[in-house]
């Protein structure tokens, strides 16, 4: 299961990252393999989404959750 | 200890590294440049208790010394280059207790550059509140660094860090964090052989940023390229490998030396306030009110010490007036330098005004959640949520919100932002709308509590955004990219905003504002009284002889004919010539050739307007009898038909030139830097000129 494809609320781990070049920059940002994510927010037009990780709240586009796997 | 310690700040962004900043420095600060590149260099000073004097360089906040942003360049260059002006002899990091985690990034990999470092451990009181223990001894051990807990937000801890800095020696003992040389063995030891380098991790970060540093020679850049094809890096995948080692220490780390007992207080308060914030109908419609109320106060705040500051000026040229001796050089400075200078002052109070609101908006959080809400949306017009920040900036000053489009990733998102910003209705252009509407829009109030002129005010500034929105969807279609962009972006908990950083930006901008456009206006205010103070050949001679007849003396009174004489020197003036050689060009538009005038001056700067018919209409008639620039332009009668030339029609016609022409050259040079292409501020220039002049041919032929 992807990133973008938990609903509002939902938990899931970080397994792997499907794009090398937003792994590097997701990592910096503490998206790492093991962590648990959750669905904080979705944007009002859908699009990005906010989810907290590593103590803290991030968005991200739809596209770029797309790339994190979920265990 | 020597006399003088250099010291950097470094941490990520919305550490509460500018508070700590300003705690240390107060308002001993300069802004200056980075040489050969346009970032903000933030220096400050301040002195330890033994009496060494700081100089402190505060450095653009950045997760990792990776640059993600041209901006972010600079961090590793500085910290890297011994021979860079800044580099410091200590490094101060600033990391935000509450996301010690991802703070932790930077401080491994800043740790392992070798350079002295000190840990300010920030926002202790909050992590307190979010029921989170950290054993300070513990992590200073662990890391052998000096730990100080620090809650800026509330001065706690500022002391403590000067002992810090005080007692820090010259020689670096922090542990080292990873162990580097696994991640790209050959090369680091052949660059490090190359450039002459001890520190094997400055090689690393050399390997991965070499194109973009520019104190590496080209013999350099092309040896490293070589060495890294023989070595088959792969920057990516060695980043990758080196992030998720470093956070393997940091884990270990904050394993030994964090207990969290709950979720933090804090960030449930802010989901919560998210909740309405980013509201899909809650959201936009508070994201408006609040752009409702900052416009309202900005109007209603400033009136009257406005109005305070233009009775001083009055007075000073009224006293002028009366004990100077009466001259050309006292001409000059009453009714050239102090009128231009009356012209920049009185601005003073909006533009802090302003600034105040921007600043409390991206203090409080509140900006990167408008960023957010907004991405989706900009994203179709081909911006990108990053582009709200510049263009909300641009309702102070497009200079530094072209400078701030830096953080936006994407080529193309950047490009548009930064072409479309001028148009969004900046600080500059608010003196002139105010004079204008001020004088053809009733001081009314609607419903009770709308105030006519703010109304008419604040349209004037959706319309700005509404023209940035569709000249940028214009845009899209024709520029062309392939990069992909994206989007990753820190959603800071909500926060009290920090008044005391809130009157250091309003200081640091009305300086800005005085020094750097007020020298601008007040030599193009002299410029301009020498202008409209002498005429080609000898046509001012010929004028004072025809008013020297017999028959006219005896028609009119002496000062009648004084203002007659002056009112035609202007006309005769290099100033009146030259407003008249364009007066067919802007007839349609409803301008006659004092607003020409006002046209051609305020090219270099638009608040020159203001100065510009501050002068022209002080100079024009009775000189002795002061009035303020107001009344005098809603006299202002049109010489040939007698009517005002200040009607609903020319001042709307008027403020749509303002609103969409590109009359500043700063703006100008500042496009021109960041895009290092000629091709973009002439683009610029072009279309803003068109749309100007059919917007206010438009609105004068509707209106008149």
């Amino acid at each position: 299961m992807k990133l973008s494809q938990l609903k509002k609320g939902a938990k899931g781990i970080i397994k792997e990252f499907t794009d090398l070049e937003m792994s590097v920059k997701l990592m910096e940002m503490g998206c790492l393999p093991g962590e648990t994510i959750r669905v904080e927010r979705i944007a009002p037009f859908g699009d990005p989404i906010a989810i907290s990780v590593s103590g803290y709240q991030l968005s991200l586009r739809k596209r770029e959750a797309s790339t994190i796997e979920l265990i | 200890m020597k006399d003088k310690l250099r010291i950097a700040l470094v941490g990520n962004p919305n550490t509460g590294k500018s508070t700590i900043f300003n705690a240390l420095t107060g308002l001993n600060q300069k802004v200056g440049n980075f040489p050969g590149v346009t970032v903000d260099k933030k220096i400050g000073f301040s002195k330890l208790a033994d009496g060494t004097s700081l100089e402190i360089v505060d450095l653009p906040g950045t997760y990792s010394l990776y640059p993600k942003s041209a901006d972010e360049t600079i961090v590793f260059e500085v910290l890297s280059d011994r021979n860079n002006t800044s580099h410091p002899d200590l490094v101060l990091i600033v990391a935000d207790a509450t996301n010690l985690k991802r703070n932790l990034l930077l401080y491994t990999q800043i740790a392992d550059l070798g350079l002295p470092v000190i840990i300010a451990l920030n926002m202790m009181d909050l992590a307190a509140k979010g029921n989170m223990e950290i054993d300070i001894d513990g992590l200073a051990k662990r890391l052998n660094v000096p730990v100080v807990p620090i809650a800026a937000r509330k001065s706690q801890g500022i002391e403590e860090l000067k002992k810090a800095i005080q007692y820090q020696t010259h020689a670096s003992f922090q542990n080292p964090t990873i162990d580097v040389e696994v991640i790209a063995p050959g090369l680091i030891r052949a660059i490090s052989d190359e450039l002459n380098l001890s520190n094997p991790y400055v090689a690393l970060q050399i390997a991965h940023q070499y194109k973009n540093i520019r104190y590496l020679t080209k013999p350099q850049i092309s040896k490293i390229e070589g060495l890294e094809k023989q070595y088959h890096f792969h920057s990516q995948k060695s980043q990758a490998a080196e992030t998720i080692a470093r956070y393997n220490f940091i884990n270990d780390i904050l394993l030994d030396t964090v207990k969290y007992n709950s979720v933090a207080l804090e960030e449930n308060i802010s989901n919560k306030i998210d909740h309405y914030l980013t509201h899909k109908i809650w959201g936009f419609v508070i994201f408006i009110l609040i752009l409702f109320a900052i416009f309202q106060s900005i109007f209603a705040w400033s009136e009257y010490p406005m109005y305070l500051i233009e009775t001083v000026f009055v007075w000073f040229a009224e006293m002028g007036h009366r004990f100077l001796p009466e001259g050309a050089l006292t001409n000059l400075l009453i009714d050239g330098v102090l009128a231009g200078l009356s012209g920049v002052m009185v601005f003073i109070p909006q533009i802090a005004l302003l600034f105040a609101f921007i600043s409390v908006l991206e203090d409080t959080g509140y900006m990167s959640r408008v960023t957010f809400m907004m991405d989706r949306l900009m994203r179709k017009v081909g911006l990108n949520g990053k582009s709200v920040v510049p263009l909300i900036g641009g309702l102070a000053c497009a200079v530094p919100s072209i400078m701030s489009t830096r953080t936006i990733e994407n080529w193309k998102d950047r490009i548009i932002t930064i072409m479309v910003t001028p148009l969004v209705s900046c600080s500059a252009r608010l003196p002139i709308y105010t004079l204008l509407i001020s004088l053809v829009v009733p001081k009314k109030y609607v419903l009770g509590f709308i105030n006519l002129q703010g109304l008419a005010l604040m349209s004037l500034y959706v319309m700005s955004i509404m023209a940035a929105i569709l000249v940028a969807w214009v845009m899209k279609g024709i520029i062309r990219s392939k990069i992909k962009g994206y989007f990753i972006m820190e959603l800071p908990v909500y926060r009290m905003p920090r008044w005391n950083n809130v009157g250091i930006t309003m200081f640091e901008s009305v300086k800005t504002f005085v020094t750097q456009a007020g020298k601008v206006i007040i030599a193009v205010s002299i410029v301009l009284w020498v202008l409209a103070s002498y005429g080609p050949s000898n046509k001012f001679e010929k004028i004072e002889q025809k008013y020297d007849a017999p028959g006219l003396k005896s028609q009119y009174s002496k000062s009648e004919i004084d203002r007659l004489i002056a009112s035609e020197k202007l006309e005769n003036s290099y100033a009146g010539v030259l407003g008249k050689s364009i007066e067919p060009a802007i007839k349609p538009l409803g301008f006659d050739w004092k607003i020409g005038i006002a046209l051609i001056t305020s090219f270099a700067a638009r608040e020159v307007f203001v100065g510009t018919m501050a002068t022209l209409y002080s100079v024009d008639g009775d000189a002795t009898k002061m009035e303020s620039v107001r009344e005098k332009m809603a006299g202002a009668k049109n010489s040939s038909t007698g009517l005002p030339i200040f009607t609903v029609a020319s001042a709307f016609s008027l403020m749509m030139f303002y609103a969409f022409a590109m009359q500043c050259m700063s703006t100008m040079a500042v496009v021109y830097r960041e895009t290092k292409n000629i091709k973009w501020p002439l683009i610029q220039f072009t279309y803003m000129l068109v749309l100007a002049y059919t917007a206010s041919f438009i609105v004068y032929q509707l209106l008149k």
